[in-house]
Protein backbone atom coordinates (compact mmCIF):
# COMPACT_ATOMS: atom_id res chain seq x y z
CA UNK A 1 0.00 0.00 0.00
CA UNK A 2 2.76 2.38 0.92
CA UNK A 3 4.41 1.64 -2.81
CA UNK A 4 0.98 2.76 -4.78
CA UNK A 5 1.10 5.91 -1.64
CA UNK A 6 4.77 7.02 -3.09
CA UNK A 7 3.48 6.15 -6.59
CA UNK A 8 0.61 8.24 -6.74
CA UNK A 9 2.99 11.35 -4.67
CA UNK A 10 5.70 10.70 -7.12
CA UNK A 11 3.00 11.18 -9.93
CA UNK A 12 2.13 14.66 -8.12
CA UNK A 13 5.41 16.05 -7.95
CA UNK A 14 6.32 14.86 -11.71
CA UNK A 15 2.81 17.11 -12.21
CA UNK A 16 4.72 20.12 -10.25
CA UNK A 17 7.78 20.44 -12.53
CA UNK A 18 5.16 19.59 -15.41
CA UNK A 19 3.29 22.82 -14.37
CA UNK A 20 7.06 25.06 -14.09
CA UNK A 21 8.02 24.07 -17.13
CA UNK A 22 4.90 24.40 -19.27
CA UNK A 23 4.39 27.62 -21.43
CA UNK A 24 0.91 26.94 -22.37
CA UNK A 25 -1.61 28.21 -19.81
CA UNK A 26 -4.18 25.17 -20.61
CA UNK A 27 -0.67 22.85 -19.80
CA UNK A 28 -0.57 24.00 -16.68
CA UNK A 29 -4.08 24.10 -15.90
CA UNK A 30 -4.14 20.79 -16.39
CA UNK A 31 -1.33 19.22 -14.83
CA UNK A 32 -3.15 21.30 -11.39
CA UNK A 33 -5.97 19.41 -12.40
CA UNK A 34 -4.53 15.74 -12.45
CA UNK A 35 -2.60 16.67 -9.74
CA UNK A 36 -5.88 17.04 -7.48
CA UNK A 37 -7.79 13.96 -8.89
CA UNK A 38 -4.40 12.29 -7.97
CA UNK A 39 -4.50 13.68 -4.15
CA UNK A 40 -7.70 13.78 -4.13
CA UNK A 41 -7.80 9.92 -4.09
CA UNK A 42 -5.28 9.58 -1.27
CA UNK A 43 -7.52 9.00 1.48
CA UNK A 44 -9.26 6.38 0.32
CA UNK A 45 -5.33 4.98 0.80
CA UNK A 46 -4.66 6.16 4.04
CA UNK A 47 -7.63 5.49 5.63
CA UNK A 48 -7.56 1.99 6.80
CA UNK A 49 -11.60 1.54 7.44
CA UNK A 50 -12.99 2.40 4.75
CA UNK A 51 -15.72 4.67 5.47
CA UNK A 52 -18.73 6.22 3.91
CA UNK A 53 -17.71 9.89 5.35
CA UNK A 54 -14.15 9.45 4.06
CA UNK A 55 -15.40 7.74 0.40
CA UNK A 56 -17.45 11.54 0.01
CA UNK A 57 -14.85 13.79 0.62
CA UNK A 58 -12.82 12.18 -1.69
CA UNK A 59 -15.46 12.20 -4.23
CA UNK A 60 -16.18 15.98 -3.47
CA UNK A 61 -12.23 16.65 -3.36
CA UNK A 62 -11.78 14.71 -6.85
CA UNK A 63 -14.47 16.51 -8.40
CA UNK A 64 -13.82 20.29 -7.17
CA UNK A 65 -10.33 20.18 -7.50
CA UNK A 66 -10.21 17.74 -10.57
CA UNK A 67 -13.32 19.34 -12.80
CA UNK A 68 -14.88 22.40 -11.17
CA UNK A 69 -12.09 24.37 -10.37
CA UNK A 70 -10.00 24.02 -13.68
CA UNK A 71 -13.27 24.31 -15.16
CA UNK A 72 -13.72 27.43 -13.72
CA UNK A 73 -10.34 28.82 -14.77
CA UNK A 74 -10.31 27.65 -18.59
CA UNK A 75 -13.57 29.91 -18.45
CA UNK A 76 -12.35 32.28 -17.20
CA UNK A 77 -9.16 31.90 -19.51
CA UNK A 78 -11.37 31.58 -22.56
CA UNK A 79 -12.66 35.15 -21.65
CA UNK A 80 -9.21 36.52 -21.09
CA UNK A 81 -8.15 35.04 -24.44
CA UNK A 82 -4.91 34.11 -23.35
CA UNK A 83 -3.18 31.22 -24.14
CA UNK A 84 0.29 31.67 -22.95
CA UNK A 85 2.64 32.67 -20.58
CA UNK A 86 4.70 35.24 -22.71
CA UNK A 87 7.13 36.86 -20.55
CA UNK A 88 7.71 35.74 -16.93
CA UNK A 89 9.35 37.00 -14.04
CA UNK A 90 11.50 34.09 -13.86
CA UNK A 91 12.34 32.20 -16.84
CA UNK A 92 10.92 28.41 -17.79
CA UNK A 93 14.19 26.66 -17.92
CA UNK A 94 15.62 28.11 -14.24
CA UNK A 95 11.81 27.65 -12.41
CA UNK A 96 12.09 24.36 -13.62
CA UNK A 97 15.78 23.69 -11.96
CA UNK A 98 14.13 25.67 -9.31
CA UNK A 99 11.63 23.18 -8.65
CA UNK A 100 13.81 20.19 -9.22
CA UNK A 101 16.49 21.51 -6.80
CA UNK A 102 13.48 22.11 -4.02
CA UNK A 103 11.95 18.75 -4.67
CA UNK A 104 15.95 16.89 -3.91
CA UNK A 105 15.83 19.58 -1.35
CA UNK A 106 12.09 18.13 0.07
CA UNK A 107 12.76 14.33 0.28
CA UNK A 108 16.31 15.06 1.33
CA UNK A 109 15.37 17.28 3.99
CA UNK A 110 12.33 15.46 5.03
CA UNK A 111 14.36 12.59 6.39
CA UNK A 112 15.82 14.99 9.04
CA UNK A 113 12.69 15.71 10.33
CA UNK A 114 11.60 14.35 13.49
CA UNK A 115 8.37 11.40 11.82
CA UNK A 116 6.02 9.34 13.17
CA UNK A 117 7.52 5.91 12.11
CA UNK A 118 4.16 5.39 10.31
CA UNK A 119 5.14 8.27 7.92
CA UNK A 120 8.69 8.03 7.82
CA UNK A 121 9.08 5.76 4.57
CA UNK A 122 6.02 7.62 2.41
CA UNK A 123 6.99 10.37 0.49
CA UNK A 124 4.01 12.45 2.22
CA UNK A 125 6.02 14.79 3.82
CA UNK A 126 8.69 15.62 0.76
CA UNK A 127 5.67 15.85 -1.56
CA UNK A 128 4.17 18.43 0.29
CA UNK A 129 7.05 20.49 1.17
CA UNK A 130 7.91 20.26 -2.93
CA UNK A 131 4.22 21.09 -3.61
CA UNK A 132 4.32 24.13 -1.63
CA UNK A 133 7.88 25.04 -3.03
CA UNK A 134 6.69 24.72 -6.50
CA UNK A 135 3.63 26.78 -5.52
CA UNK A 136 5.64 29.96 -3.99
CA UNK A 137 7.85 29.52 -7.18
CA UNK A 138 5.02 29.80 -9.64
CA UNK A 139 3.29 32.66 -7.95
CA UNK A 140 6.24 34.87 -7.92
CA UNK A 141 7.45 33.90 -10.96
CA UNK A 142 4.27 34.15 -13.22
CA UNK A 143 3.39 37.42 -14.86
CA UNK A 144 0.00 36.03 -16.11
CA UNK A 145 -3.00 36.22 -13.27
CA UNK A 146 -4.21 32.65 -14.36
CA UNK A 147 -0.90 31.09 -14.00
CA UNK A 148 -0.39 32.50 -10.24
CA UNK A 149 -3.58 31.30 -9.48
CA UNK A 150 -2.27 28.13 -10.44
CA UNK A 151 0.62 28.73 -8.32
CA UNK A 152 -1.89 29.22 -5.49
CA UNK A 153 -4.00 25.83 -5.96
CA UNK A 154 -0.77 23.70 -6.13
CA UNK A 155 0.44 25.28 -3.06
CA UNK A 156 -2.90 24.68 -1.68
CA UNK A 157 -2.08 21.02 -2.68
CA UNK A 158 0.90 20.86 -0.59
CA UNK A 159 -0.81 22.21 2.31
CA UNK A 160 -3.38 19.61 1.58
CA UNK A 161 -0.48 16.27 1.79
CA UNK A 162 0.79 17.89 5.38
CA UNK A 163 -3.24 17.87 6.33
CA UNK A 164 -3.51 14.09 5.16
CA UNK A 165 -0.24 13.47 8.03
CA UNK A 166 -3.42 14.08 10.63
CA UNK A 167 -6.83 12.58 8.74
CA UNK A 168 -7.03 10.63 11.86
CA UNK A 169 -7.90 13.46 13.92
CA UNK A 170 -8.69 16.46 11.58
CA UNK A 171 -12.75 16.45 11.60
CA UNK A 172 -13.96 16.02 8.00
CA UNK A 173 -15.67 19.48 8.38
CA UNK A 174 -12.56 21.06 8.30
CA UNK A 175 -11.71 19.57 5.05
CA UNK A 176 -15.47 20.21 3.61
CA UNK A 177 -14.92 23.94 4.60
CA UNK A 178 -11.50 24.41 2.89
CA UNK A 179 -13.06 23.07 -0.06
CA UNK A 180 -15.92 25.47 -0.24
CA UNK A 181 -13.00 28.68 0.54
CA UNK A 182 -10.95 27.29 -2.41
CA UNK A 183 -13.69 27.34 -4.59
CA UNK A 184 -14.90 30.78 -3.58
CA UNK A 185 -11.39 31.69 -3.55
CA UNK A 186 -11.19 30.73 -7.48
CA UNK A 187 -14.82 31.82 -8.06
CA UNK A 188 -14.22 35.30 -7.11
CA UNK A 189 -10.62 35.33 -8.75
CA UNK A 190 -12.24 34.26 -11.88
CA UNK A 191 -14.45 37.12 -11.58
CA UNK A 192 -11.04 39.47 -10.64
CA UNK A 193 -9.33 38.17 -13.71
CA UNK A 194 -12.42 39.52 -15.87
CA UNK A 195 -12.65 42.95 -14.54
CA UNK A 196 -8.65 43.33 -15.29
CA UNK A 197 -9.28 42.48 -18.57
CA UNK A 198 -11.63 44.55 -19.40
CA UNK A 199 -9.98 47.44 -16.87
CA UNK A 200 -6.40 47.20 -18.90
CA UNK A 201 -6.57 45.10 -21.66
CA UNK A 202 -4.11 42.36 -20.72
CA UNK A 203 -3.53 39.76 -17.25
CA UNK A 204 -0.18 41.38 -16.85
CA UNK A 205 0.20 41.76 -12.95
CA UNK A 206 3.04 44.26 -13.71
CA UNK A 207 0.27 46.72 -15.06
CA UNK A 208 -1.18 47.03 -11.75
CA UNK A 209 1.40 48.08 -9.48
CA UNK A 210 0.82 51.71 -10.33
CA UNK A 211 -1.42 53.44 -8.98
CA UNK A 212 -3.49 56.32 -10.67
CA UNK A 213 -5.90 58.62 -10.25
CA UNK B 1 41.13 -16.24 -35.22
CA UNK B 2 37.90 -16.22 -33.75
CA UNK B 3 37.91 -13.15 -32.55
CA UNK B 4 39.02 -11.48 -35.39
CA UNK B 5 35.96 -13.41 -37.29
CA UNK B 6 33.98 -12.29 -34.33
CA UNK B 7 34.62 -8.78 -34.52
CA UNK B 8 34.30 -9.19 -38.31
CA UNK B 9 30.89 -9.98 -38.51
CA UNK B 10 30.16 -7.49 -35.73
CA UNK B 11 31.25 -4.91 -37.69
CA UNK B 12 29.58 -5.93 -40.81
CA UNK B 13 26.42 -6.24 -39.01
CA UNK B 14 26.83 -3.02 -37.42
CA UNK B 15 27.81 -1.29 -40.96
CA UNK B 16 24.81 -2.78 -43.21
CA UNK B 17 21.94 -2.76 -40.60
CA UNK B 18 22.44 1.04 -39.77
CA UNK B 19 21.25 2.47 -43.08
CA UNK B 20 17.81 0.49 -42.69
CA UNK B 21 17.16 2.68 -40.14
CA UNK B 22 16.40 6.21 -41.47
CA UNK B 23 14.69 3.84 -44.37
CA UNK B 24 12.13 3.04 -41.84
CA UNK B 25 11.63 5.94 -39.96
CA UNK B 26 10.90 7.81 -43.80
CA UNK B 27 8.39 4.75 -44.45
CA UNK B 28 6.71 4.98 -41.07
CA UNK B 29 6.24 8.97 -41.77
CA UNK B 30 4.58 8.56 -45.40
CA UNK B 31 2.57 5.82 -44.09
CA UNK B 32 0.73 7.70 -41.74
CA UNK B 33 0.96 10.65 -44.00
CA UNK B 34 -1.07 8.33 -46.77
CA UNK B 35 1.84 8.50 -49.40
CA UNK B 36 4.04 5.53 -50.36
CA UNK B 37 7.21 7.15 -49.55
CA UNK B 38 10.82 6.09 -50.74
CA UNK B 39 11.56 2.00 -50.37
CA UNK B 40 13.03 1.06 -47.25
CA UNK B 41 16.60 1.12 -48.75
CA UNK B 42 16.65 4.48 -50.10
CA UNK B 43 19.76 5.50 -48.33
CA UNK B 44 21.70 2.18 -49.50
CA UNK B 45 20.98 3.36 -52.76
CA UNK B 46 21.86 7.13 -51.88
CA UNK B 47 25.09 6.03 -50.40
CA UNK B 48 26.26 4.24 -53.55
CA UNK B 49 25.47 6.84 -55.66
CA UNK B 50 27.76 9.55 -53.71
CA UNK B 51 30.91 6.65 -53.51
CA UNK B 52 30.81 7.02 -57.08
CA UNK B 53 30.62 10.96 -57.22
CA UNK B 54 33.41 13.36 -57.39
CA UNK B 55 34.60 15.59 -54.63
CA UNK B 56 33.82 19.23 -55.24
CA UNK B 57 36.41 21.43 -52.26
CA UNK B 58 36.48 24.88 -51.77
CA UNK B 59 39.83 26.93 -52.05
CA UNK B 60 39.79 27.79 -48.24
CA UNK B 61 39.43 24.06 -47.28
CA UNK B 62 42.61 22.83 -45.56
CA UNK B 63 42.47 18.69 -45.25
CA UNK B 64 40.73 19.32 -42.48
CA UNK B 65 37.82 19.00 -44.66
CA UNK B 66 38.04 15.32 -45.56
CA UNK B 67 39.92 14.21 -42.26
CA UNK B 68 36.80 15.19 -39.95
CA UNK B 69 33.88 13.07 -41.66
CA UNK B 70 36.77 10.12 -41.78
CA UNK B 71 37.86 10.92 -38.07
CA UNK B 72 34.08 11.40 -37.00
CA UNK B 73 33.16 8.03 -39.07
CA UNK B 74 36.06 6.28 -37.44
CA UNK B 75 34.78 7.45 -33.71
CA UNK B 76 31.28 6.26 -34.74
CA UNK B 77 32.61 2.96 -35.88
CA UNK B 78 34.46 2.48 -32.28
CA UNK B 79 31.81 3.46 -30.29
CA UNK B 80 29.39 0.82 -31.89
CA UNK B 81 32.25 -2.03 -31.42
CA UNK B 82 32.07 -1.34 -27.55
CA UNK B 83 28.38 -1.11 -27.02
CA UNK B 84 27.62 -5.03 -26.25
CA UNK B 85 24.76 -6.36 -28.42
CA UNK B 86 22.32 -8.42 -25.57
CA UNK B 87 24.28 -11.73 -24.25
CA UNK B 88 27.06 -11.07 -26.50
CA UNK B 89 28.76 -8.64 -25.42
CA UNK B 90 30.68 -5.79 -26.99
CA UNK B 91 33.79 -6.85 -29.11
CA UNK B 92 35.87 -5.00 -27.11
CA UNK B 93 35.18 -4.42 -22.98
CA UNK B 94 37.18 -3.55 -20.46
CA UNK B 95 36.54 -1.39 -16.81
CA UNK B 96 35.63 2.13 -17.67
CA UNK B 97 35.02 1.52 -21.32
CA UNK B 98 31.72 3.38 -21.26
CA UNK B 99 33.63 6.40 -20.79
CA UNK B 100 35.23 5.93 -23.76
CA UNK B 101 32.21 5.57 -25.43
CA UNK B 102 31.00 8.54 -24.17
CA UNK B 103 33.99 10.51 -26.13
CA UNK B 104 34.27 9.17 -28.97
CA UNK B 105 30.29 10.36 -29.38
CA UNK B 106 32.23 13.90 -28.40
CA UNK B 107 34.93 13.09 -30.94
CA UNK B 108 32.61 12.24 -33.64
CA UNK B 109 30.74 15.59 -33.50
CA UNK B 110 33.76 17.64 -32.57
CA UNK B 111 35.24 16.70 -36.28
CA UNK B 112 31.70 16.98 -37.74
CA UNK B 113 31.64 20.35 -36.42
CA UNK B 114 35.35 20.76 -37.18
CA UNK B 115 34.90 19.91 -41.22
CA UNK B 116 32.03 22.27 -41.52
CA UNK B 117 34.18 25.54 -40.07
CA UNK B 118 36.55 24.42 -43.03
CA UNK B 119 34.59 25.66 -45.88
CA UNK B 120 34.39 28.83 -44.61
CA UNK B 121 30.81 29.27 -45.13
CA UNK B 122 28.22 31.36 -42.77
CA UNK B 123 25.77 29.23 -42.67
CA UNK B 124 28.95 26.19 -41.91
CA UNK B 125 29.47 28.03 -39.32
CA UNK B 126 26.35 28.58 -38.10
CA UNK B 127 24.52 24.95 -37.97
CA UNK B 128 27.71 24.04 -35.99
CA UNK B 129 27.58 26.54 -33.88
CA UNK B 130 23.51 25.49 -33.39
CA UNK B 131 24.94 21.48 -33.25
CA UNK B 132 27.57 22.41 -30.41
CA UNK B 133 25.36 24.56 -28.15
CA UNK B 134 22.04 21.42 -28.26
CA UNK B 135 25.09 19.02 -27.77
CA UNK B 136 25.89 20.73 -24.58
CA UNK B 137 22.56 20.64 -22.71
CA UNK B 138 21.86 16.69 -24.38
CA UNK B 139 25.36 15.61 -23.16
CA UNK B 140 24.70 16.34 -19.49
CA UNK B 141 21.55 14.04 -19.71
CA UNK B 142 23.68 11.15 -21.23
CA UNK B 143 26.14 11.36 -18.97
CA UNK B 144 23.56 11.38 -15.77
CA UNK B 145 21.97 8.35 -17.59
CA UNK B 146 25.08 6.77 -17.84
CA UNK B 147 26.26 8.07 -13.84
CA UNK B 148 22.57 6.44 -12.94
CA UNK B 149 23.39 3.06 -14.81
CA UNK B 150 27.10 2.99 -12.81
CA UNK B 151 25.12 3.72 -9.35
CA UNK B 152 22.26 1.46 -9.96
CA UNK B 153 24.81 -1.28 -11.16
CA UNK B 154 27.89 -0.45 -9.02
CA UNK B 155 29.79 -1.56 -12.21
CA UNK B 156 31.89 1.16 -15.17
CA UNK B 157 31.96 -1.60 -17.64
CA UNK B 158 28.72 -1.20 -20.24
CA UNK B 159 28.27 -5.00 -20.61
CA UNK B 160 27.13 -5.41 -17.06
CA UNK B 161 25.85 -2.05 -16.73
CA UNK B 162 23.46 -2.99 -19.42
CA UNK B 163 22.74 -7.04 -18.54
CA UNK B 164 19.83 -5.74 -16.05
CA UNK B 165 17.29 -3.39 -16.21
CA UNK B 166 17.36 -0.10 -13.71
CA UNK B 167 14.20 -1.12 -11.86
CA UNK B 168 11.46 1.73 -11.35
CA UNK B 169 13.92 4.05 -12.62
CA UNK B 170 14.04 2.52 -16.40
CA UNK B 171 10.95 4.29 -17.31
CA UNK B 172 12.43 8.00 -15.92
CA UNK B 173 16.06 7.47 -17.68
CA UNK B 174 13.79 5.86 -21.13
CA UNK B 175 11.97 8.72 -21.48
CA UNK B 176 15.09 11.01 -21.06
CA UNK B 177 17.61 9.23 -23.19
CA UNK B 178 14.40 9.09 -26.14
CA UNK B 179 15.02 12.34 -25.85
CA UNK B 180 19.00 12.78 -25.91
CA UNK B 181 18.12 10.16 -29.64
CA UNK B 182 16.18 12.67 -30.72
CA UNK B 183 18.11 15.66 -30.04
CA UNK B 184 21.59 13.78 -30.73
CA UNK B 185 20.46 12.75 -34.26
CA UNK B 186 18.96 16.06 -35.42
CA UNK B 187 15.23 14.19 -35.15
CA UNK B 188 11.81 16.31 -35.40
CA UNK B 189 11.25 18.16 -32.03
CA UNK B 190 15.13 19.09 -32.54
CA UNK B 191 15.91 19.90 -35.93
CA UNK B 192 13.60 18.48 -38.92
CA UNK B 193 16.06 16.22 -41.22
CA UNK B 194 13.85 16.98 -44.33
CA UNK B 195 14.25 21.04 -44.21
CA UNK B 196 15.33 22.64 -47.31
CA UNK B 197 15.47 26.23 -45.63
CA UNK B 198 19.10 26.93 -44.89
CA UNK B 199 18.08 29.51 -42.04
CA UNK B 200 16.71 26.70 -39.89
CA UNK B 201 18.57 23.76 -40.32
CA UNK B 202 20.84 22.49 -37.60
CA UNK B 203 22.71 19.17 -38.80
CA UNK B 204 21.78 19.91 -42.42
CA UNK B 205 23.67 22.94 -43.01
CA UNK B 206 26.58 21.79 -41.34
CA UNK B 207 27.24 19.51 -44.43
CA UNK B 208 25.60 21.43 -46.92
CA UNK B 209 29.05 21.84 -48.80
CA UNK B 210 30.29 18.38 -48.67
CA UNK B 211 29.83 16.48 -51.70
CA UNK B 212 30.74 12.44 -52.91
CA UNK B 213 32.70 9.95 -50.69
CA UNK B 214 32.78 12.45 -47.14
CA UNK B 215 29.12 13.32 -47.73
CA UNK B 216 28.17 9.56 -47.95
CA UNK B 217 30.78 9.25 -45.08
CA UNK B 218 29.15 11.54 -42.80
CA UNK B 219 25.47 10.11 -43.97
CA UNK B 220 26.62 6.72 -43.22
CA UNK B 221 27.70 7.91 -39.74
CA UNK B 222 24.95 9.75 -38.88
CA UNK B 223 22.43 6.76 -39.47
CA UNK B 224 25.35 4.36 -37.33
CA UNK B 225 24.61 7.48 -34.47
CA UNK B 226 21.04 6.57 -34.80
CA UNK B 227 21.60 3.01 -34.57
CA UNK B 228 24.11 2.64 -31.31
CA UNK B 229 21.46 5.58 -29.34
CA UNK B 230 18.64 2.88 -30.35
CA UNK B 231 20.75 0.22 -29.12
CA UNK B 232 21.35 2.06 -26.15
CA UNK B 233 17.93 2.58 -24.88
CA UNK B 234 16.74 -0.60 -25.97
CA UNK B 235 19.40 -2.45 -23.37
CA UNK B 236 18.62 -0.04 -21.02
CA UNK B 237 14.60 -1.37 -20.96
CA UNK B 238 14.96 -4.66 -21.52
CA UNK B 239 16.76 -6.82 -18.69
CA UNK B 240 18.36 -8.69 -21.15
CA UNK B 241 21.34 -10.46 -18.99
CA UNK B 242 18.01 -12.65 -17.71
CA UNK B 243 17.53 -14.13 -20.88
CA UNK B 244 18.88 -16.76 -22.95
CA UNK B 245 21.13 -15.54 -25.92
CA UNK B 246 18.59 -15.85 -28.74
CA UNK B 247 15.92 -14.50 -27.26
CA UNK B 248 17.84 -11.47 -26.14
CA UNK B 249 19.07 -11.26 -29.98
CA UNK B 250 15.06 -10.86 -30.69
CA UNK B 251 14.26 -8.79 -28.09
CA UNK B 252 16.96 -5.91 -28.63
CA UNK B 253 16.19 -6.17 -32.55
CA UNK B 254 12.20 -5.91 -32.00
CA UNK B 255 13.18 -2.83 -29.01
CA UNK B 256 15.28 -1.67 -31.87
CA UNK B 257 12.56 -1.34 -34.48
CA UNK B 258 10.18 -0.66 -32.18
CA UNK B 259 12.16 2.37 -31.07
CA UNK B 260 12.91 3.41 -34.57
CA UNK B 261 8.79 2.78 -35.53
CA UNK B 262 8.56 5.28 -32.07
CA UNK B 263 10.69 8.15 -34.23
CA UNK B 264 8.79 8.09 -36.94
CA UNK B 265 5.72 8.66 -34.89
CA UNK B 266 6.92 11.66 -33.20
CA UNK B 267 8.35 12.75 -36.37
CA UNK B 268 4.84 12.46 -38.12
CA UNK B 269 2.48 13.79 -35.21
CA UNK B 270 4.81 16.54 -33.55
CA UNK B 271 5.93 19.92 -35.24
CA UNK B 272 9.49 20.87 -34.70
CA UNK B 273 10.18 23.59 -31.10
CA UNK B 274 11.13 26.85 -31.53
CA UNK B 275 14.74 27.36 -31.00
CA UNK B 276 13.85 28.94 -27.44
CA UNK B 277 12.28 26.03 -26.52
CA UNK B 278 14.59 23.11 -27.36
CA UNK B 279 16.25 24.12 -23.82
CA UNK B 280 13.63 23.10 -22.02
CA UNK B 281 13.12 20.01 -23.43
CA UNK B 282 16.54 18.91 -22.89
CA UNK B 283 16.65 20.18 -19.13
CA UNK B 284 13.49 17.97 -18.73
CA UNK B 285 15.76 15.52 -20.23
CA UNK B 286 18.49 16.50 -18.05
CA UNK B 287 15.94 16.31 -15.05
CA UNK B 288 14.17 12.87 -15.56
CA UNK B 289 18.05 11.24 -15.72
CA UNK B 290 18.73 13.20 -12.75
CA UNK B 291 15.71 11.82 -11.03
CA UNK B 292 16.27 8.51 -12.30
CA UNK B 293 19.97 8.97 -10.63
CA UNK B 294 18.21 9.69 -7.10
CA UNK B 295 16.02 6.59 -7.60
CA UNK B 296 19.06 4.05 -8.18
CA UNK B 297 20.99 6.16 -4.98
CA UNK B 298 17.90 5.11 -2.79
CA UNK B 299 17.92 2.12 -3.51
CA UNK B 300 14.35 2.25 -5.15
CA UNK B 301 12.00 3.35 -2.95
CA UNK B 302 8.67 4.15 -4.78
Amino acid sequence: MNSTLNLLIGMAMGLNLLALGGSRVPQVIRAVAVQGIVLGVLPLLLEHDFGWLVALVAVITVMVKGFLIPGLLNRAMRAAKIEREIDPFIGFVPSLLLGAGGTIAAVAGARMLPLLPEHAGTLLVPGALASIFTGFILLIGRAKAISQVCGYLILENGIYLFGLLLIRSTPLLVESGILLDLTVGVFVIGIIVDRIQRAFDSLDTRKLTVLRE
Amino acid sequence: MTFILETLLRLAAWLLAAPLLPGIINKVKAWIAGRRGPPVLQLYYDLARLWGKGVVMSTLASPGFIVGPAVAWVALVGAALIMPLGGAGGALSFRGDVLLLVYLLALARFCTAWAALETGSAFEGMGAAREVSYAVLSEVALITAVLSLSVQTGNVTLTDMLALSVGSGAVLLAAGLFAVLLAENCRVPFDDPNTHLELTMIHEAMILDHSGPPLAVILHGASLKLLLFAVLLSQVVLPLGRLSPLAAAGALVGTVLGVTVAIGLVESLTARFAFRRVPLLLTAAFLLCLFALLLARKGGVG
